[in-house]
């Protein structure tokens, strides 16, 4: 009788490994989802020069890599990495694979979950094991004012990406073991159809608004254009950011770059006010780790003013310009 | 001369959408619908492909009745025609089942397509998923989140920005895009042509009989995934609530809270006071 232990895959996302722990924050959840189905947590690299990364993957808990090397996989390769994951996962049959929702994530997990004709939850912020043993994927849903827990009861592997910072990772304990299995490039990859002509270091952008201290945060309860330009002027005041949410970048009032979300950045102030913000799942899922929150809105029930530990019920701008001034007497004083 | 297709989705305007507690599905008929805004800048991108090669830009749909509408509008701004996918049976499908359903419509409509456009994500399920996953359906090269492209003969060059990289992409065509909304700014929707999309429009409305679909693998019995349940997330925590007139509120959080406002911005706040 096969003993074989229900594979618990995390693809190993090594691009920008400093800045990017999204892989050793699901080998964490993954090493917990294992404990309740006696899974194995197993790392998934493709690459070249990549035995660093296997390293620090067993080091953060994968008890086995699947490891892919070859010169033609030294640069991210959609077609080549859609078509490996593929074929090693119809050879293994794991019970789960785990993906971090970076830009490259988010289009290669749905690429390999058609290609294994099963489904995929985007953008979970949380992931738990049922009675039943199957994954449940919590993702924001019906435009984030409500989580849906979603299973694949069927279809396997159950496959869910997960934002970076949704987990936390656990410390590297570089005395641990695990197994490596090598599969060599397998005969007739195909090769990548669409070529890679440049790929240059983005400018960092100082990642100011993600190391503030304060953020000024404002959305459509804050009216119109104009309002939401005196939240610059509050933030300035405050030595703080301003971050927006979606409707608000939509609508032109922010740049992308301010959008605070799933989709946008992750914060963790000291201080948070959010101005005229509804609380949708995709925003206040990455400003849960601020440490005071100040929230003003004409609506007391709205989902951010229950999360807040100061709920103003007023209009946002007016408090905002009385805020300023008072700031401005009290400095200035 | 490039054969276009986009891929559009009608989402509902509201941001609190209604929904129906009971089959924990969306009340679509009671929100106005809109263009998603992501697909509207795939729209642009292929209105502008047309306006400088040449073109012919099927617009495509899936949803309800009223999803007609958002391809009256793209007849307005400039799209050739307008396909339309409705049938009960593919309603409640995931992204998987969406994107086999599309796949056959786009090779019955327009088999001789050379570029797809999808917007990158809508608004109201924001998944990402479909376009990778047309990609997949219909074995042709695609790049998601494109914010720049550039059309030459039958290549098309793209840039996006990829995690922390600036990213410069080619392929041939046939092949299929998602565009972010960074692409280009829409430009409105001309009264008088959206009139005559009104009056003229060349719409063709496909049930899943007529796209010789697989009854197994559409709608909600197709789809890999189940919601289990929704729920509303908000624990609340136990707070303080602040009513009244700006300026006493104002200066009720100073009186509470000067020492902790004061010290995450390193200025004094206290001197206030003596006033």
């Amino acid at each position: 009788m096969s003993a074989k232990k229900r594979g618990i895959w995390v693809f190993g996302d090594y691009r920008n490994y400093f800045q990017n722990r999204v892989t050793l924050q699901l080998l964490s959840r993954a090493q917990e989802l294992a404990k309740k189905i006696d899974g194995e947590v197993c790392a998934v690299v493709f690459g070249h020069d990549v035995d660093e990364y296997v390293g620090e993957y067993i080091a953060h808990g994968a008890e086995k890599i699947y490891l892919t090397k070859h010169p033609d996989l030294k640069h991210y390769s959609m077609e080549i990495y859609t078509f490996l994951m593929e074929r090693l996962a119809r050879r293994e049959n794991p019970e789960i694979i785990l993906i971090g929702a970076t830009a490259f994530g988010r289009e290669f997990a749905p690429r390999v979950a058609k290609r294994l004709g099963t489904g995929l939850t985007a953008d979970c912020i949380g992931l738990d094991i049922n009675e039943e043993g199957l994954l449940v994927q919590m993702a924001p849903s019906f435009g984030g004012n409500l989580v849906a827990e979603i299973v694949t009861p069927e279809r396997r592997p159950q496959m869910a990406t997960v934002r970076p910072g949704t987990f936390q990772e656990i410390p590297h304990n570089y005395v641990r073991t695990g197994e490596v299995v090598r599969t060599p490039m397998p005969e007739g990859t195909p090769a990548e159809r669409v070529r890679l002509i440049r790929s240059e270091r983005f400018p960092q952008r100082g990642g100011k608004l993600e190391d503030a201290k304060v953020v000024v945060c404002g959305g459509r309860g804050m009216g119109s254009k104009k309002k939401f330009a005196k939240l610059f002027e509050l933030a300035e005041l405050l030595n703080g950011e301003v971050g927006a949410t979606r409707p608000v970048v939509y609508a032109g009032l922010a740049g992308h770059d301010s959008l605070v979300g799933q989709a946008g950045k992750q914060i963790r102030p000291q201080i948070l006010f959010s101005f005229g913000i509804s609380g949708a799942i995709q925003h206040t899922a990455a400003c849960h780790d601020a440490r005071f929150i100040i929230a003003v809105n004409k609506n007391p029930n709205a989902s951010m003013m229950k999360q807040a530990d100061v709920a103003i019920v007023a209009d946002a701008s007016q408090i905002c310009t009385t805020l300023i001034q008072e700031l401005k007497r009290r400095i200035r004083s | 001369m490039l054969k276009m297709v986009v891929c559009m989705k009608q989402v509902p305007m509201a941001s609190e959408l209604p929904w129906d507690a009971a089959t924990g599905t969306l009340l679509r008929n009671l929100a106005e619908g809109m263009i998603n805004p992501a697909c509207r800048s795939a729209l642009e991108a292929a209105l502008r492909i047309k306006a400088a090669e040449g073109g012919e830009i099927t617009a495509i749909t899936m949803g309800p009745p009223m999803a007609e509408e958002v391809l009256h509008e793209a007849i307005a701004l400039g799209a050739d025609r307008g396909v339309l996918l409705t049938d009960r049976k593919m309603a409640g499908a995931d992204t998987g089942v969406t994107s086999y359903t599309l796949a056959r419509a786009i090779e019955k409509v327009c088999p001789e397509f050379d570029l797809i456009l999808c917007g990158f994500a809508t608004i109201d399920s924001e998944t990402a998923q479909v376009g990778p996953q047309l990609t997949e359906e219909l074995a042709i090269p695609g790049v998601a989140y494109v914010d720049e492209i550039e059309v030459c003969g039958r290549t098309i060059r793209m840039q996006r920005r990829s995690d922390n990289f600036l990213e410069t992409l080619e392929m041939d065509l046939p092949g299929l895009i998602t565009v972010t909304t960074g692409v280009h700014a829409p430009h409105h929707v001309p009264l008088g042509g959206l009139q005559a999309a009104f009056d003229k429009a060349d719409i063709l409305s496909l049930a899943a009989e007529e796209l010789g679909l697989d009854p197994e693998r559409i709608g909600v019995k197709g789809s890999a995934t189940r919601i289990l349940n929704v729920y509303s997330p908000t624990a609340a925590k136990k707070n303080l609530v602040l009513t009244g007139a700006p300026k006493r509120i104002v200066e009720q959080l100073f009186e509470r809270f000067d020492d902790k406002l004061g010290g995450a911005i390193g200025k004094d706040l206290k001197t206030g006071k003596r006033s």
